[in-house]
């Protein structure tokens, strides 16, 4: 990686954005790259917008502020996308990926985006309901994000996942957790 | 065996805890500090620490509480924050006059009113005079690296003064990043076996402690400990030699970034540091000599380093993450006055208060105060010493 990436998450409180941004960033150790994970820190409350960030890296990280000109943004409830401008501050060229359940072009629309960005969206209360049985993105959204990046294997975003959380969960969860991830991995679309 | 993880500044902190084992830690939780607790609590749960670990009623009984145990003779641990330290703050004096090798992890947050859980240096800096060893970290590998030196240093019979680990409350104390971790048995033989100088319940060598000093000793008593404190820097640079002898980091008590032929400077301490550092190799980019100073030890303030490595520069500004009211400058600019009149230094020092209350200090806001000293190191003279970094309405 020539140049640090910048994501910034966009969610609400309760739907683990800050525990998905570290499991994505710690991930990245397996491609020995260099990370930060943080939170926005405000007053964090259930079900109201939050923000989170990760910065991906191939040299030692410095900078201890926020993200004011992220690289790509995640969005993990599509009811925020009429709530928060997810675009706010987003570099040219940029990516957005939302949890959508429909198809790229009427993410861009509803945006309000004319080209300027790159666009994907993935259904990931969809496969979270029917893989997890719970409508949680997070872990989904780490597989959608991984794919549109490029730059952290699925097999290490598993393999993270599995040693992060085996002792947690049970195996059942773990599986589960697994199959949504690679799913969402395989089902993020781009425009 | 070593390996390399993603850890918090919270999260380093409580790994290197668990690593000394300490046989007791008396704490009290406040927001940022918790993640420490919470993660001790469950080493403690878990079996995998031996520490005798005391949930009390506040602050203030929690530093007595280590104040007795540390008496007592054993290993002694504490970590807060703000309103925290805040209620420490006689227990502090009594920790570093018995002279208690305790050592405690303080996540800096701001003190209240208005309320605020966020990040700036006004509770340790506010605590600058209570007679503790003061270090500060950049992020969380240096979290991880001081907690293991401070131990040594607190508990080398030549210092036995209690150390206050300092970390930004959620820029680093909640930010993740890829921490190197010792093994646990090199842990334990860096800080060794606890061996008290003193020990309350030694019944063979009976002692007694904190008790009353009347005029006709007190200053003796007092002097003796402010001479401990001023010769602690010794240590501090000793034991963050062989650390990085022995595993590959080396700390000392200023580091210097692009320095040596630099013409202006800023200086800082935490993780400011960090962010500071992206602005110099930016300016280094359009030929600017800009330099950086991080202050890691601020007590003992380090008198000869600090004014050695700045002769030189034409003009440096101190950023600092907090405000001394009425006083005629901030705290560490202040000192750092003092340090470079004593050694007849003479530059253009400004200060910038900055991130009070959690505000965020971006590169962009750096680049503004570079900007500020390449006018003055130009003039020759500041046009305004005290300076407020992104403060709305001051000018």
């Amino acid at each position: 990686m020539a140049e640090m990436l910048e994501i910034r998450w966009h969610a609400r409180g309760g739907q683990g954005a800050v525990l998905a941004s570290r499991y994505l960033a710690a991930s990245a150790i397996r491609e020995n790259l260099y990370f930060q994970s943080f939170p926005q820190f405000g007053t964090e409350r259930m079900g109201a917008p939050i923000v989170a960030y990760t910065r991906l890296s191939d040299a030692p990280i410095y900078l201890y502020c926020a993200i004011e000109e992220p690289d790509m943004v995640v969005v993990l409830d599509p009811t925020l996308l009429k709530v928060v401008k997810v675009t706010a501050g987003l570099k040219p060229g940029g990516a957005v990926v939302a949890n959508y359940p429909g198809a790229p072009a009427e993410l861009a629309q509803e945006l309000g985006l004319k080209g300027e960005y790159r666009v994907y969206s993935v259904d990931a209360y969809k496969i979270s309901t029917e893989e997890i049985g719970r409508p949680i993105p997070n872990t989904p959204m780490v597989g959608a994000l991984a794919r549109v990046m490029g730059r952290i294997k699925l097999e290490n975003i598993l393999a993270e996942f599995s040693e992060q959380f085996g002792h947690r969960f049970s195996s059942e969860v773990v599986t589960k957790n697994l199959n949504a991830v690679r799913r969402a991995y395989e089902e993020v679309q781009s425009l | 065996m070593r390996k390399k993880i993603g850890l918090t500044g919270d999260g380093a902190a409580a790994e290197a805890m668990r690593q000394i084992d300490p046989e007791v830690v008396a704490v009290y939780p406040i927001t940022p500090q918790t993640e420490i607790v919470e993660r001790f609590a469950e080493f403690v749960a878990e079996g995998l620490v031996q520490t005798e670990l005391i949930n009390v009623e506040s602050e203030h009984s929690a530093l007595s509480a280590c104040c007795g145990s540390s008496m007592a003779g054993v290993r002694t641990m504490t970590c807060t924050s703000a309103q925290g330290l805040a209620l420490m703050h006689e227990m502090l004096y009594i920790a570093a006059g018995n002279r208690l090798p305790i050592v405690m992890v303080n996540v800096n947050r701001t003190l209240s009113a208005p309320i605020n859980i966020h990040n700036d240096q006004s509770d340790s800096l506010g605590s600058r005079d209570a007679g503790w060893i003061q270090l500060y970290c950049e992020n969380p590998q240096e979290v991880y690296d001081t907690v293991i030196q401070a131990v040594r240093i607190a508990e080398d019979h030549q210092v036995m003064l209690p150390v206050m680990v300092c970390l930004d409350g959620f820029i680093v104390s909640h930010n993740m990043e890829p921490v190197e971790l010792l093994d646990d048995g090199e842990v334990k033989e860096f800080i060794g076996e606890f061996k008290p100088r003193l020990n309350l319940l030694d019944t063979e060598r009976p002692i007694t402690a904190g008790n009353l000093t009347l005029p006709e000793y007190f200053f003796e008593h007092k002097y003796a400990q402010v001479y401990a404190l001023e010769q602690s820097k010794e240590k501090i640079e000793e034991v963050g030699r062989e650390f990085g002898d022995r595993f590959g980091r080396r700390y000392g008590l200023v580091e210097g970034y692009k320095l040596d032929d630099a013409e202006i400077a800023v200086i800082t301490l935490g993780s400011m540091a960090g962010t500071a550092r992206v602005a110099v190799d930016a300016l280094r980019g359009e030929g600017i000599k800009a330099g950086l100073l991080k202050m890691r030890c601020y007590r003992p303030f380090p008198v000869q380093e600090l004014a050695g490595a700045l002769k030189n520069i034409r003009a440096a500004a101190v950023m600092e993450k907090a405000v001394s009211p009425g006083a005629p400058g901030p705290a560490v600019f202040s000192d750092i006055i003092a340090a470079l009149y004593r050694q007849s230094v003479r530059i253009n020092l400004i200060s910038y208060v900055a991130g009070l209350g959690g505000r965020d200090v971006p590169v962009k806001s750096i680049h503004r105060v570079y900007e500020h000293l390449q006018k003055v190191a130009a003039s020759g003279e500041p046009d305004r010493i005290l300076n407020y970094l992104d403060l709305r309405g001051w000018e």
